[in-house]
C-alpha cells in the first residue's frame, strides 16, 4: 500500500521539524530549509550520514549560510592568542563553547571532525560542559576555518575572548587536587587501621615488641603525607585567617590536627605506645570528604556570565562604501554599523537605514520584539530580526545605556564566600578552647606534675577540635544545594543558602520574571471578526515565521484555513495575500493605513492609547478592522505566592517598562507595597544599595542584563529562566522558570537548612562540654578521646544529612 | 612472625599500586568528564580499511 504523505507530516531529515509549505527534496529526503540540507550534503559527502542513525531528530536547524566574513576577527594575531590553549611549531589546540550540544550524534560528529577536514588531528566533546576541544594543524588550517567548519555543520562556537572560563578552570583544578588528596587520606586511612588493629582488639600486649614497633613506625610513615599534604589547606587557611586577624573554624581545626599529630609522635617515639594517627587520618578523610561534598557545581551552568559573554565579538563596520570586520571594543562613536539578521547591536546607535524590529528578551525579558523606525535610537542588548539594517554609533560600547552598568563597583568587589554563622561561632569556640587547654595545663604544672599538664592541655585540643562543627556546614549545605537543585532551583556554591535564608526583603523585576514570556495574550482591539473573517487571518498569518505572526496564529483557535494566494511578505512592514478575493493586509499602522486614512479615524481613539505598544493592524478589502496587541500574561500562581511571601517579607518591583499595568499589578500586590516604573538598569542597582543602607538583606530576582546590576548588588540575586542552560546574567542561583511558584518553598527551607545547622552545633558543643570536662581534669584516657571524637564526627553528618532530607520530604521536596 | 612481616611488604606493594592507579587515573583527568565516556563507547567503531587489506594479505 502506498504511503499517503500528508502535507503536515513531512518531517526534515535533518532536524526533524515539520516541513512547512516549501520544503526541498534530495536524495528520498525531505529537508525543511537550504541550511539543513547543506548540512546533510556536508556530511552525506563524508559519510557521516550515521549521524542521523544515532539519535532521531538529531540534527542542528542553521538559520542562514555561515558568513565567512562574521569570523574575520579570528585572524587577528591578538585574538588568536586569547582564544588557543596551546599552540607549537605544528599543532594547536582550543577549546569552544557550543551551546547546540545536545545529544549522542552531536558527540558522534564532532569527534570525527577530522574526516571533515585533514587538517584536525583530535576533537574531543564534553557533553555536560557543551565544550568540544580541537587539535589542529595550523598550517593546514587556520583557527578561522576551524570555526567555519564547525558552523558550516550547525554547530557555531560560542566565542569570547574576553572570558575564557579561568575561573572554571581554576575550580576544575581545586577539585583534581581534592580528588588526589581524598585517594592518599583514604589509602593511608586504610593502612593505618589495618596496622592499629591488634591495639583495637586489645592484642597488643601478645605482639611481641619487634613487630609492635615495626606497626608503630609503619604508622607514623602513613601519617605524613596526611598531615603535610592532605591537611595543609587547612594550615594555610588558618595562617591566612590569622595574619588578617580573623579567627576562621580552620585555626581550631589546625590546632587539634597539631596536637593530635605532636603527641602521637612523643608516644610513639618514646614510650613506644599506639598514638592516635587513626582519628588523625580518619579526620582529614572526612574533611575532605565534606568539601568534596560541598563543591558540587552544575557543568552545564554559567553563574558568571557579564553582557561580554551575550555581545558580538566582532562587527560589521562600513568605511568608504567597504565593509569590513572590526573587534567590537574598537567601534567609535560615528561609525556606520551593518546588523543583519539575528545580530545583536552591540552599542547605542541611531538606525540609519532599514527599518528594525528588535527583540530586547535577553535585555528586558520581553519577548515581542520592538518596531524602530528611522533616527530612532536603538539600545545595545537588542537582537535584530528582519533585513539587514545600517545604524550609526552614537556612544561606545562600554558607554552605552545597558553597558555602563558594568562600570559600577558592584562588579568589582569580589566575592567572599564567607560563612559568617560558622566564623562567629568559631571565633568563640577558640577563645574558649585555649582557655580551657592553657588553664588546664598551669592547674597540674601549679601542682608541679609536668606529665599530667602536657596531658591535660594536648587532650583539650584534640578532644575538642571542632571537626563536628567543621563538617556540620559542608554536609549540611551540600545537601540541600544538592535537593534543591534536583527541584530545578540551581544554587551557584552552597553558601547561597545562608545569603537566602538571611533575607528580609524580596524585590522583583517585572516583564519575564513574574510575566511568562513564551505565553503571550493575543488581544484584538476594534470592530469584532466573524469566524471567516479569523479563519482569513490565521490562513494569512500561517505562511509567515515573523513572531508576531506565529503568535496570532496561535491565538486563533479555528481549525479551517484557506487557500492564501498571491502571499506577499514586506520585511519589517507586514503581510498581505487574497482570499477569495479579498484582499488581507496585517503589519504596521504605515503598511495598513496606505491610501486609507479614512477608515483609520475611526479607531483613533484606541490607536493612539497603544502608541507606544506593538500593534498588528488588519485590514480586509480596503477596510480596517482593527490591530492585535500583545502583552504578557502572570505566570499561574504568582499570586499565591506573592502573598505567601508577603507575610515574612518586604516586597517591592522594578520595572523598566511603563506604568500601564500598574492597576493590574496591585491584583497581585497589596497597596503599602512598592511598586517602580520606568526604572534604568543603573536605577534599579541604586534601588538595592538604598535598601542595603537601610541594614534590609535584599533578594532580587529578574533576568535580563537590564537586572545583572541589582543581581550583582543584592545579597542574593536570582536569574529566572526559561531554559536554564540559555543565557542568563551573572547571579548566585538560577531558577527554571517553571518551578517559579515554588519560591516561598526554597527560601523556607534554606532557612530550615540554616536551622538544621544550628542544632547540630548545639549538639557538638554538648559533646565537646562533656570531653573537655573529663579531658581538663587529665584523668581522660586518650583512647576513649581518639574513640569519641569520630564518633561524634560522624553521628554529626547522620544527624544533619538525614534531618536535611527529612524537611525536605516535609516540603515535598524530595 | 616474619611471615607477617613478609605479608605486610606484599599488601602493601598491591596497595601502593592502587594508589598509584588512582593517582595516575585522576591526573590523566578521568574524573572530569564523568558523563561523555558513557556515550562514546556505545558508537559503533570505524571500519579501518587498512586493517581489513591486511588481512587479505
Amino acid at each position: 500500500m502506498p504511503k499517503i504523505q500528508d502535507k503536515t507530516n513531512i518531517i526534515c531529515h535533518h532536524c526533524g521539524d515539520e516541513c512547512k509549505d516549501e520544503h526541498i527534496f534530495i536524495n528520498d529526503k525531505h529537508f525543511c530549509c537550504a541550511g539543513c540540507k547543506t548540512v546533510y550534503e556536508i556530511l552525506y559527502g563524508n559519510d557521516l550520514c550515521a549521524y542521523y542513525s544515532i539519535e532521531d531528530k538529531s540534527g542542528i536547524k542553521k538559520a542562514d549560510t555561515v558568513l565567512e566574513k562574521k569570523f574575520d576577527y579570528l585572524d587577528d594575531k591578538d585574538i588568536q592568542n586569547k582564544i588557543l590553549e596551546f599552540s607549537d611549531k605544528t599543532l594547536s589546540s582550543v577549546t569552544f563553547n557550543i551551546p547546540n550540544i545536545h545529544c549522542a550524534s552531536c558527540i558522534w560528529l564532532l569527534e570525527k571532525l577530522y574526516k571533515l577536514n585533514k587538517g584536525i588531528v583530535t576533537s574531543k566533546v564534553d557533553f555536560l560542559q557543551k565544550t568540544v576541544s580541537v587539535v589542529f594543524e595550523h598550517a593546514k588550517i587556520s583557527l578561522k576555518e576551524v570555526v567555519i567548519l564547525l558552523s558550516s555543520i550547525g554547530y557555531e562556537p560560542q566565542i569570547n575572548p574576553d572570558n575564557n572560563e579561568t575561573g572554571k578552570k581554576f575550580i576544575k583544578n581545586a577539585n583534581k587536587k581534592l580528588l588526589l588528596k581524598i585517594g592518599i587520606t583514604g589509602f593511608c586511612l586504610g593502612n593505618i587501621m589495618l596496622l592499629s588493629f591488634p591495639e583495637y582488639l586489645g592484642l597488643d600486649s601478645l605482639m611481641d615488641g619487634n613487630l609492635k614497633t615495626l606497626f608503630n613506625y609503619l604508622n607514623i610513615l602513613f601519617s605524613l603525607p596526611v598531615f603535610f599534604y592532605c591537611s595543609s589547606d587547612y594550615f594555610i587557611s588558618a595562617r591566612n585567617g590569622i595574619k588578617n586577624k580573623l579567627i576562621n573554624i580552620d585555626l581550631p581545626i589546625s590546632l587539634g590536627l597539631a596536637a593530635l599529630f605532636v603527641r602521637s609522635m612523643y608516644e610513639i617515639l618514646f614510650f613506644n605506645n599506639a598514638g592516635f594517627i587513626d582519628s588523625l587520618a580518619g579526620l582529614v578523610f572526612l574533611l575532605l570528604l565534606g568539601k568534596l561534598f560541598q563543591n558540587k557545581t552544575y557543568d552545564a551552568l554559567n553563574f558568571e556570565r557579564d553582557y561580554k559573554s551575550y555581545f558580538p565579538v566582532s562587527v560589521t563596520i562600513k568605511k568608504h562604501g567597504i565593509h569590513q570586520c572590526i573587534p567590537v571594543s574598537n567601534l567609535n562613536v560615528g561609525d556606520r554599523i551593518i546588523i543583519r539578521n539575528n545580530e545583536i547591536i552591540p552599542a547605542d546607535a541611531i538606525l540609519f537605514s532599514g527599518t528594525g524590529s528588535i527583540d530586547y528578551s535577553f535585555v528586558t525579558g520581553e519577548s515581542i520584539p520592538e518596531q524602530k523606525v528611522l533616527g530612532e535610537i536603538i539600545y545595545a542588548g537588542g537582537r535584530h530580526i528582519g533585513s539587514a539594517i545600517e545604524l550609526e554609533v552614537v556612544r561606545k560600547v562600554s558607554q552605552s545605556y545597558l553597558t555602563k552598568l558594568w562600570n559600577d563597583k558592584a562588579f568589582n568587589k569580589t566575592e567572599s564566600n564567607v560563612q559568617q554563622l560558622t566564623n562567629t561561632v568559631s571565633k568563640y569556640f577558640t577563645a574558649v578552647l585555649l582557655l580551657v587547654a592553657v588553664s588546664s595545663a598551669f592547674y597540674w604544672l601549679g601542682k608541679d606534675n609536668i606529665n599530667y599538664a602536657l596531658n591535660a592541655f594536648t587532650t583539650v585540643l584534640i578532644i575538642a577540635c571542632p571537626c563536628a562543627l567543621a563538617l556540620t556546614t559542608p554536609f549540611a549545605l551540600g545537601n540541600a544545594m544538592r535537593i534543591l537543585g534536583r527541584n530545578k532551583f540551581y544554587l551557584k556554591n552552597a553558601f547561597v543558602i545562608e545569603s537566602l535564608a538571611g533575607i528580609d526583603t524580596i524585590v522583583f523585576d517585572k516583564t519575564g520574571t513574574i510575566t511568562n514570556s513564551k505565553d503571550i495574550n493575543v488581544k484584538f482591539t476594534g470592530s469584532s471578526l466573524n469566524l471567516c473573517e479569523e479563519g482569513m487571518v490565521k490562513s494569512l498569518v500561517r505562511n509567515s515565521s515573523h513572531p508576531l505572526s506565529r503568535m496570532i496564529f496561535d491565538s486563533i483557535q479555528i481549525k479551517d484555513v484557506f487557500a492564501a494566494e498571491d502571499f506577499k511578505e514586506s520585511l519589517s512592514e507586514g503581510i498581505s495575500c487574497c482570499i477569495d478575493g479579498k484582499k488581507i493586509k496585517l503589519g504596521s499602522i504605515r503598511f495598513v493605513l496606505e491610501g486609507l486614512e479614512n477608515s483609520f479615524c475611526e479607531l483613533k481613539k484606541e490607536i493612539s492609547g497603544a502608541a507606544f505598544t506593538t500593534n498588528v493592524f488588519l485590514s480586509i478589502d480596503d477596510c480596517v478592522k482593527g490591530f492585535y496587541s500583545f502583552s504578557n500574561k502572570y505566570r499561574e500562581g504568582l499570586s499565591e505566592l506573592i502573598s505567601d511571601l508577603s507575610e515574612d517579607y518586604k516586597l517591592s518591583l522594578i520595572s523598566g517598562d511603563n506604568s500601564s499595568e500598574k492597576n493590574n499589578l496591585y491584583n497581585f500586590f497589596k497597596n503599602d507595597e512598592e511598586l517602580l516604573f520606568k526604572q534604568t538598569p543603573s536605577d534599579k542597582l541604586n534601588y538595592i544599595k538604598t535598601l542595603q543602607k537601610n541594614k534590609q538583606k535584599v533578594l532580587m530576582i529578574g533576568d535580563g542584563l537590564n537586572d545583572a546590576g541589582a543581581l550583582k548588588q543584592s545579597d542574593a540575586g536570582i536569574s529566572v529562566a526559561e531554559d536554564v542552560t540559555n543565557f542568563s546574567p551573572s547571579c548566585d542561583v538560577i531558577i527554571d522558570a517553571g518551578v517559579f511558584t515554588k519560591l516561598n518553598d526554597f527560601i523556607k527551607y534554606s532557612k530550615t537548612t540554616m536551622n538544621i545547622i544550628k542544632i547540630s552545633f548545639a549538639i557538638s558543643f554538648i559533646y565537646n562540654i562533656i570531653g573537655l570536662y573529663l579531658a581538663a581534669q587529665g584523668t581522660f584516657s586518650p583512647l576513649v578521646a581518639a574513640v569519641l571524637m569520630p564518633f561524634n564526627s560522624i553521628s554529626i553528618i547522620l544527624f544533619v544529612t538525614g534531618m536535611t532530607n527529612f524537611c525536605a520530604k516535609r516540603r515535598k521536596l524530595l | 612472625m616474619t611471615s607477617i612481616v613478609v605479608l605486610i611488604a606484599a599488601s602493601l606493594i598491591v596497595a601502593i599500586g592502587f594508589l598509584a592507579a588512582f593517582i595516575w587515573s585522576v591526573r590523566s583527568g578521568q574524573y572530569e568528564d564523568k558523563y561523555t565516556p558513557s556515550v562514546r563507547m556505545l558508537f559503533d567503531d570505524d571500519k579501518k580499511p587498512e586493517k581489513d587489506d591486511l588481512k587479505k594479505i
